[in-house]
């Protein structure tokens, strides 16, 4: 597959997320869109991993080239569910102090 | 056609109209089952492309845990009905119009690049997405941030539970 393809669907997902947390007021679906991000971002790492290794095999000995955007991806994936478990603990405590998760009431950070 | 260009498209497509579903979805419950859809067309493009680790780690992280996660959130808060106040429709329309010019520009700047002509990502091919491969560079070049990362687990799962303790009963002023 040419990699363009994988860039430009990488983008509109990445692009779609981003519209998501411009528009919407609920912060679940905010976070989700975020997650959304990471995820068209680990799809191109791994096309761009699996282009790499394709260059490497024909010019040189290197057959593992390319693993170290895998292993990225990985990384990722692991920040990322440490990411949500501390986030949707502190929605959790938002919805306990304002009883709603629009994020419009936390405008202020006093009250 | 070959198979796996049928089966890219097929992912490409559910990938986009699942999370286009996410944003427009009024209901929390249905647009956290669109990204589930979302994850799961992404493992398809992991496994398409060969990297079989990550498609499984993918599914059993995101879709397992993360998503269920959500949804065990949005059941607990009992947000499963639509009251989120909609904004007006200046801010939805500035929202589309600023993430529409990003994608212009991002698609502009990577189409006319010349770095990125004729480059193709093998599928179906190549073993650098096995899981013994990856175990290998993991545990030799990458082990130090592999034990970092567990002091970062372990950070956040405390922090959660800080954040997310019942606090005392304050005389509220």
């Amino acid at each position: 597959m040419p990699i363009q393809y994988y860039i430009t669907l990488s983008i509109v997902l990445f692009c779609i997320g981003i519209v998501g947390v411009l528009t919407r007021r609920n912060a679940i679906i905010i976070f989700m869109c975020i997650e959304l991000m990471l995820n068209a971002v680990n799809l191109l790492l791994v096309a761009f991993s699996k282009m790499h290794n394709a260059g490497a095999v024909g010019s040189d000995a290197n057959p593992t080239a390319g693993v170290d955007g895998q292993l990225f991806v990985f990384f990722i994936m692991v920040v990322a569910a440490a990411e949500v478990s501390v986030g949707l603990s502190i929605i959790v405590m938002m919805y306990r102090n304002t009883h709603s998760v629009d994020v419009n009431f936390l405008n202020r950070l006093k009250n | 056609m070959s198979t796996t260009e049928i089966l890219f498209w097929f992912l490409s497509v559910l990938a986009l109209v699942g999370a286009t579903m996410v944003l427009i979805s009024r209901n929390p419950i249905h647009s956290i089952l669109w990204l589930i859809v979302v994850f799961f067309a992404i493992s398809g493009h992991y496994i398409l492309l060969n990297a079989q680790f990550l498609a499984i780690v993918n599914l059993i992280v995101y879709a397992g845990a993360i998503m269920v996660l959500f949804l065990f959130v949005v059941m607990l808060m009992n947000l499963n009905s639509d009251t989120e106040p909609q904004k007006n429709n200046w801010m939805k329309i500035a929202g589309a119009i600023s993430g529409g010019c990003l994608l212009l520009i991002m698609i502009d700047v990577v189409s006319g690049s010349s770095d990125m002509q004729n480059k193709t990502a093998i599928v179906k091919e190549g073993n650098i997405g096995l899981i013994k491969v990856l175990g290998k560079v993991l545990f030799t070049d990458y082990v130090v941030p592999f034990e970092i990362s567990s002091v970062l687990f372990l950070s956040a799962m405390v922090g959660a539970v800080v954040i997310g303790k019942k606090e005392k009963e304050t005389p509220n002023p």
